[in-house]
């Protein structure tokens, strides 16, 4: 993936662009019945609120966006960003406190929501565009940029049952660009269709940006909020806990993930059965000379501890350390195999310490994964993810691995 | 357009507070305003329902006149021959067919105006529209079909010579508001109360069934006048907005009945006052329709 943060739009943003969404004390409760039938509401009237279960999916939210942002809701599953969303496109009203807007509004909640399985595609762009508040004249307009756009070609005259998912998914997202809002909604749909697709979409938004529309999208890719967006909000369990930098709202996530991650391993680690030959008691991760929590700056060697409760004495045993980026991806993985180096077999505690020679990470977090093997290659004690580390962020390139960047023009 | 243009017209805009969230619930008028912003859409929904409808099947708009002409031969020979209900009624083909049409409207209006919301859950829970469109695109193909089948009611009394031509024809005119009021109305409030209990549809379909016999429209209005008499009964069966409506279409299109048949005193003030109070149901069932809307998105 080329480097973006460089190619990032300069919005040029200033303090006299007029708010476009205000969104004042909003809160939304969700009323979840467990009945839906007249008889079982009958049936159940007596026993009250049985059948009710109530939660707030926002609490309290209070925003205001001003024109020609790009702003990401970001949070994990259930957090409410997606309904923060929806109650901004007037989809959901909220419970208590209001949202104003203004301007035209185009969301792409869902791809090709609208269209009409046995109608053909040029019906469903007249229909879909006159949704989305598109005139019959106007659409007819834009029509053939619609159809290049979306590269759907002859097919245009076919009933969209007949679509592939992916032109059908074109054919929705060239709609929606094509209806010039000032604003535009953008849930998860970034995911999916191919990658030439996705390629198309984030040009069309970065062009956007450039043309001063206003954009909110909720994504559950992390790098896209960095590289896209000028602010991002962070939402846990229906209110915002941070509001600003996007680098700074990631970085919050990830503690807030790993939180989660922590206390879910912690109930998981009741339930396995002991360990017979060894047990991993503590892993820690910190820049030499630092202290555990240091974020990793640049030049510093990072040491990985590994503390060892040997049960039984097993010969030839070795140990691998990997280190995950926050997708799960391997970035770096070695063993003391590898290296050459005999470890001895004993019983008790034993200490195993891993120094890296000032690594080339690229900013962000990353996980250290444990695992001790007998010479055949067998795993007899693992811990995944048994600690994390920061590096700090790099200005000048993105990813995982980092290097000084030197552009130069060449001539001949 | 560059971004400053873009900013400029954006704050030459007001800021509008989004959905039903506005203090007092959106009031009528403004919901009328919107709906009449989207009224290009609206048409693009009525031609959706109608296309898709029939789309991919060989007779295509054929069979909506298939159904009609069914029915007609149906209560023609079962009732009119058979059970000789035709005695009192001369022409009762086309005295049929008259209350046919008139309740075919209504029937479908609500029918289909009762499981619009849930029909179009795909739209409702992914995009903001008014959401009355939904109900209101299902009056919008009931009135096509219906007058398709007027036409033919027309074509048909002119090959029985008895086209209507008299001063009674402007009957028509009160009789389909009435209708349209009522079926509005109900097609909104069920609607909505759809979304949240299923069971209305079923109980929809029950209720169109009886009340098809509830009016005049297989027999005759003075047959039911023979038995209730004058009372309280009759009066009720009377003013029933679709006995009204319907009686109003038989004096319209019926010729074979004007000589003979009985109609209540005073029809066109009794259609003017139920008209009246359709419209009253129908800023009230708006009110309703437009407090549960907030949470159609959810509910679905």
């Amino acid at each position: 993936m080329t480097d973006r943060l460089t190619t990032r739009p300069e919005q040029s943003v200033d303090d006299a662009a007029p708010e476009i969404v205000v969104i004042d004390d909003v809160s939304k409760r969700f009323v979840l019945r467990k009945d839906n039938s007249l008889k079982e509401r009958l049936t159940g009237l007596g026993r009250g609120k049985k059948h009710r279960e109530e939660f707030w999916a926002l609490r309290n939210v209070t925003a205001s966006i001003s024109a020609g942002h790009t702003v990401a809701l970001i949070g994990h599953n259930g957090s409410g960003k997606s309904t923060l969303l929806k109650v901004i496109g007037g989809i959901v009203d909220p419970t208590s406190g209001t949202v104003s807007r203004r301007g035209r509004i185009a969301a792409l909640l869902e791809l090709g929501a609208g269209f009409h399985p046995d109608l053909t595609g040029r019906e469903n762009v007249f229909l879909n565009a006159s949704i989305m508040g598109l005139s019959r004249s106007e659409t007819e307009s834009r029509f053939d940029d619609i159809v290049t756009f979306s590269g759907i070609g002859d097919f245009i005259d076919t009933q969209v049952k007949f679509y592939s998912s992916g032109m059908y998914v074109r054919l929705a997202f060239a709609v929606a660009v094509h209806t010039d809002p000032d604003l535009l909604l953008v849930d998860e749909v970034l995911a999916v269709g191919d990658e030439a697709f996705q390629r198309k979409c984030l040009d069309k938004i970065r062009s956007f940006q450039e043309e001063g529309r206003t954009i909110i999208l909720v994504t559950h890719t992390l790098s896209q909020v960095v590289e896209l967006c000028d602010r991002a909000i962070l939402l846990n369990k229906g209110e915002i806990v941070f509001d600003g930098e996007p680098r700074d709202a990631v970085s919050q996530f990830r503690d807030i993930l790993e939180e989660r991650r922590v206390s879910e391993v912690d109930a998981a680690g009741d339930l396995t059965a002991p360990p017979k030959e060894a047990r991993i008691n503590v892993v820690s991760a910190k820049p030499a000379g630092k202290t555990v929590g240091a974020v990793l700056e640049d030049g510093e060697d990072l040491v990985v501890t590994v503390q060892i409760d040997h049960y039984e004495a097993i010969e030839g045993w070795f140990c691998g350390i990997q280190i995950d980026s926050t997708l799960g991806q391997v970035v770096y993985g070695t063993t003391t195999k590898r290296a050459g180096v005999q470890l001895p077999a004993v019983t008790g505690p034993q200490t195993i310490e891993l120094r890296l020679d000032r690594p080339q990470f690229g900013g962000g977090k990353y996980f250290v994964n444990v695992s001790l093997m007998d010479p055949t290659g067998r795993h007899f004690a693992d811990l995944p993810q048994g600690t994390s580390f920061d590096v700090a962020p790099k200005k000048k390139s993105a990813g995982t691995l980092y290097a000084e960047p030197v552009f130069s023009v060449v001539t001949d | 357009m560059s971004a400053q243009a873009r900013f400029e017209a954006l704050s030459r805009q007001k800021l509008a507070t989004v959905g039903a969230a506005s203090p007092s619930g959106r009031r009528s008028i403004a919901a009328l305003k919107e709906i009449f912003s989207h009224r290009e859409m609206l048409s693009l929904l009525v031609r959706r329902d109608l296309k898709s409808r029939y789309k991919d099947s060989a007779l295509g708009f054929l069979w909506t006149l298939i159904r009609p002409l069914t029915q007609l031969f149906i209560y023609y020979i079962v009732i009119g021959k058979f059970l000789s209900a035709e005695r009192g009624i001369p022409e009762f083909a086309v005295y049929v067919f008259t209350g046919l049409t008139a309740y075919g409207l209504l029937s479908e209006i609500i029918g289909g105006g009762t499981a619009s919301i849930v029909g179009n859950s795909g739209l409702i829970k992914k995009v903001y529209l008014p959401r009355e469109v939904f109900p209101l695109a299902s009056v919008g193909s009931a009135l096509f079909n219906f007058v398709i089948q007027l036409a033919i009611l027309l074509i048909f009394s002119a090959i029985l010579g008895s086209f209507p031509w008299s001063p009674d024809f402007f009957y028509f005119f009160p009789s389909v508001l009435v209708l349209l009021v009522y079926g509005t109305a109900f097609g909104l409030l069920l609607s909505a109360l759809n979304v949240y209990l299923r069971d209305i549809q079923y109980l929809v379909e029950v209720m169109l069934l009886l009340l098809l016999w509830a009016s005049p429209i297989v027999y005759s209005w003075s047959m039911v006048k023979g038995i209730l008499g004058n009372g309280l009964a009759m009066q009720i069966y009377t003013n029933n907005p679709i006995t009204l409506a319907v009686l109003g279409f038989q004096k319209a299109f019926w010729m074979g009945g004007q000589a003979t048949a009985e109609y209540p005193a005073g029809l066109g003030l009794r259609l003017g006052i139920a008209f009246v109070i359709g419209l009253v149901l129908l800023v009230l069932f708006q009110r309703v329709f437009q407090r549960l809307q907030g949470n159609f998105a959810q509910a679905l």
